[in-house]
């Protein structure tokens, strides 16, 4: 990494701490939201983005996650430090199912995708049955008013800022790690070409294994905060496709693969999404905001397939894909 | 007959019917993704504006949906044929995210413009002949049912007829199997492509067109359908046209079934099982052929 981007990282971090004393009510909670798509997006990158393997299913381990951590808190009282743990092991065991049966079967593409969607739907039918997690009526946490309480995760936007900028600035150090280290390399290989990387003994059912487990932690970790975060739980959002692909957005419209591409997409389209909401507000056309947002879409895609990262890191002079 | 007997038999009667329309939609998804490789994501929406027209033709001009289809099929060959040339064909070689991607922001484009024109509200259409049944030995079959199953086998039919009988068609199934042998013999591969996106996308304005017959129609519906067609191709095969047929009648089935035990939940439970079997099993589908790339 660079002097120079370094810097910028460290203002930026700096500015982000500062954020509650800076922002009001309202941009603070859109700043809230840009972090949480920024880590959920992350997390679904390095299946996709690092590994190559398109997810369409990762409604399965945020709700999975979600419904575990906030199930043991609301039946048992166990707060959400401890259930995250149980949270990260049901998602990563959902994880490895799918993608054990996926690679193991070699299904690529279009055809994995459509299996994690599978997944996804079959765990929402279960889940709208089962009486334990409050069945299709929901799974509600109790709103406490005036408490700060880190141990149980309730409290005010600014206790959720922290946690979820602490989330999101973590995984961004994880992934870059995990980009250096040996694993990674792994990845871009199995990425590029699988069977090119079989060939030169690249243990690559192990190396997707551990790119769906690890992205299925954290995207757990995720279904967790946005439980305790809304207080509510359904299972027609929870492991809905729309909640699927709306986490693969920020990666792809801000660069697949790379780590400021899940950041700069999820500030793009966080804010964009909070712009069209003000002027569809101000139409009081039904649909008229998605409708902006699907031409935003599909202009960013027309005209910047790879993404916005890597064309504005070209403009920065940052010369090496981040 | 045992009571339940006739029941489940007059269930599974109803499910073949609007089995056949169901099929008839993802035959649609299926050509597109046989001949170009590209997932329709937008296939559900597209169906739903099929639904809306009709109703819009019925509410307007008193035009039934049985005489307004072969205008919606038109328009759609229209208007598919240009989308695929303005929109889809940059992207044919692109990765399959990107793909993806483009469609979904036209599946939310079209979906939203549903809502924005024609409301939330469910519309439907009122036929003078919805409450007539023919009788087939123990069996009541609704007259529209049976109308509307019959004219997706008919198009389903003419369709077989132009892949296997015309030479546009052959063009179409040659540039699907080998698309550098089609460009080698001088084929215009680029037109085909927007011909095979406007038949799919006649597919699904006609099966609309159809299926408002027996359904109400919401913009809410949009993403069910695409899900519904996805697991359909994907349990008959891809690519195959009988088994876009195979799939659409099981699912009808297992839809009638369920809503004849009371529980709509073991409808999805069975298809999206059966969409883990057969992908696991028999990725290829259950009329499908192995790939060749």
């Amino acid at each position: 990494m660079s002097a120079r981007l370094l810097a910028g990282l460290a203002v930026l971090l700096v500015l982000l701490l500062a954020a509650p004393a800076l922002l009001g009510g309202y941009g603070l909670s859109v700043l809230i939201l840009v972090l949480y798509f920024a880590f959920v997006g992350q997390a679904w990158n390095i299946m996709m983005g690092f590994a190559g393997q398109l997810s369409l299913g990762h409604a399965l381990y945020a709700g999975l996650g979600g419904y575990v951590a906030a199930g043991l808190y609301f039946h048992y009282g166990i707060g959400p430090w401890a259930g995250v743990l149980v949270a990260i092991a049901a998602a990563v065991a959902a994880g490895s199912i799918v993608g054990y049966l996926g690679f193991r079967f070699s299904l690529a593409g279009v055809y994995f995708a459509l299996l994690t969607i599978a997944f996804a739907e079959f765990t929402r039918i279960g889940f709208d049955n089962w009486s334990w997690s409050g069945g299709s009526g929901g799974l509600f946490l109790k709103v406490e008013r005036g408490v700060t309480d880190l141990a149980n995760l309730r409290g005010g936007p600014v206790l959720f800022y922290y946690v979820i900028l602490a989330l999101a600035a973590g995984t961004f150090g994880l992934c870059h790690l995990l980009l250096q280290s040996r694993l990674g390399r792994y990845w871009l290989a199995i990425r590029e070409d699988a069977e090119a990387a079989q060939a030169v003994g690249v243990p690559v059912l192990r190396c997707k294994m551990m790119a769906v487990m690890i992205s299925a932690a954290l995207t757990a970790i995720a279904g967790v905060w946005n439980a305790f975060y809304y207080n509510n739980l359904f299972p027609e959002t929870a492991f809905s496709i729309g909640r699927s692909i709306e986490m693969t957005l920020s990666p792809i419209i801000g660069g697949l693969g790379t780590l400021g591409g899940p950041l700069i997409g999820a500030v793009v389209l966080t804010s964009l999404g909070e712009l069209f909401t003000s002027v569809g507000d101000m139409l009081g056309i039904p649909g008229i905001k998605q409708i902006f947002y699907g031409l935003a879409l599909l202009a960013i895609i027309m005209y910047r397939p790879a993404g916005l990262w890597p064309w504005i890191a070209k403009r920065l002079g940052l010369e090496r894909r981040l | 007959m045992n009571d339940f007997l006739l029941a489940l038999a007059q269930a599974v009667a109803k499910g073949l019917l609007t089995g056949m329309v169901y099929g008839l939609m993802a035959l649609g998804l299926s050509v597109i993704f046989g001949v170009m490789r590209v997932v329709n994501f937008a296939h559900g929406e597209m169906m739903v504006v099929g639904m809306y027209l009709a109703w819009a033709a019925f509410d307007a001009l008193q035009v039934p949906p049985m005489l307004s289809l072969p205008a919606i099929a038109a328009v759609f060959f229209g208007a598919g044929y240009l989308l695929q040339r303005g929109l889809i064909q940059p992207f044919i070689n692109r990765p399959e995210h990107q793909q993806f991607l483009l469609l979904l922001a036209v599946a939310t484009l079209i979906a939203n413009a549903c809502l924005a024109i024609a409301g939330p509200d469910s519309l439907t259409v009122q036929l003078e002949s919805r409450f007539d049944s023919y009788e087939m030995g123990p069996l009541v079959l609704d007259t529209v049912r049976v109308q509307a199953a019959f004219v997706a086998l008919l198009i389903t039919a003419l369709l077989w007829l132009f892949f296997t009988r015309t030479r546009t068609g052959k063009a179409i199934r040659a540039a699907a199997d080998n698309h550098m042998g089609a460009l080698v013999v001088g084929l215009d591969v680029r037109r085909l492509y927007a011909v095979t996106f406007g038949i799919g996308a006649a597919c699904v304005g006609a099966a609309g067109a159809l299926m408002i017959m027996l359904v109400p129609v919401t913009p809410s519906l949009a993403p069910d359908y695409t899900l519904l067609a996805f697991v359909i191709v994907i349990v008959g095969g891809l690519g195959s046209m009988t088994g876009a047929l195979l799939g659409g009648l099981l699912i009808g089935v297992s839809e009638a079934v369920a809503g004849l035990l009371g529980d709509p939940a073991l409808k999805s439970m069975f298809s999206f099982g059966l969409l883990i079997v057969v992908l696991l099993l028999r990725p290829q589908g259950l009329l499908g052929r192995k790939e060749t790339r």
